[in-house]
């Protein structure tokens, strides 16, 4: 079993206005020393080990249907659970 | 022939389009459930209408695209044939990859919702050969994520291409060049925020959206 993680943010030249409006409120409530607020999405998923290269299938999840390549960005993290058998 | 308006869960204006088709072009619309694989025989156009489909989870349209019907509407598309996306409809033709580009949050964050001014930037399609090249027109729009974003290389394509039908006069949005409407690279495939079939009879405010539905309408009709 693995459990991945997904996050997807706009990409770095387009210009985030939830972020942006975050941003401003946390100024408003005194930590104007934030500089930037990017927001995102973040997926978990637990994908079964089969015979399939799970970096394929998990970059191919996310230019098929978790990220709109055109405007968003995606990194991800894999980690084999070791399963205790018995 | 049929104009075939397809209906999503959480879709919106599709009565407002079939009425448009039937009671003003007196031409035949037909529902199409997002369920059905096939297209009717007999399509004269697609029509993707407005709303909210699958409740925009994940981004807007982008669970629409994976709706039994929209593989033949696809095939219809790749046929050379005329599919209009409006609102909603502009946002899964977009996720659908049957036009370039997409639509991101307003920029401003809150849903617009009110007559816009128009331009038209190109009147030779089969979606605007009614208006007059540069025309001023007035058509509502009503959305939350309808800022249209493409890369550099895209935007340019689009100019060269002549594929910018439609843009804002006072941009509602946030989208790049004003945009409001565009047409694929082979003209037949059209995506536009602004709801033509509600600016389509008088005592809605204006006629100026009626005169996109005649554009292909008569278009086809010319084809017979």
């Amino acid at each position: 079993m693995y459990s991945v993680k997904v996050y997807v943010t706009y990409k770095a030249s387009i210009l985030d206005p939830q972020g942006e409006a975050v941003k401003t409120a946390l100024h408003r409530l005194d930590f104007t020393n934030v500089e930037s607020v990017t927001q995102g999405k973040y997926f978990e998923l637990m994908i079964k080990k089969t015979g399939k290269n799970i970096d394929e299938q998990v970059e191919e999840m996310c230019t098929e249907l978790l990220t709109n390549t055109n405007m968003e960005s995606y990194t991800y993290e894999i980690e084999e659970l070791t399963t205790v058998e018995g | 022939m049929k104009y075939a308006v397809i209906r999503f869960p959480g879709s919106n204006c599709d009565w407002d389009m079939f009425y448009v088709l039937r009671d003003q072009l007196h031409v035949e619309p037909i529902f199409v459930d997002y369920r059905e694989t096939e297209l009717p025989e007999d399509v004269a156009a697609v029509l993707v209408p407005g709303g909210f489909s699958y409740g925009d989870y994940l981004r807007s349209g982008a669970i629409a695209r994976f709706a039994p019907i929209m593989t033949d509407v696809k095939r219809f598309a790749g046929e050379g044939k005329p599919v209009l996306g409006i609102c909603n409809g502009f946002q899964i033709l977009t996720e659908a990859r049957l036009l370039p580009g997409g639509l991101r949050k307003n920029q401003h964050l809150e849903f617009v919702c009110q007559q816009q001014e128009l331009f038209v930037q190109n009147n030779q399609t089969a979606f605007s050969n009614q208006f007059e090249q540069g025309e001023k027109v007035m058509i509502p729009v009503a959305h939350g994520d309808g800022n249209y974003y493409c890369d550099e290389s895209t935007l340019q394509q689009l100019k060269d291409n002549h594929q910018i039908v439609l843009t804002y006069s006072e941009n509602p949005n946030g989208s790049i060049d004003d945009i409001a409407g565009i047409v694929n690279e082979q003209g037949n495939v059209m995506g536009m925020m602004p709801h033509p079939e509600r600016a389509s009879e008088d005592i809605l405010g204006g006629t100026d959206g009626l005169r996109l539905f005649q554009s292909f309408v008569e278009n086809q009709q010319l084809q017979k």
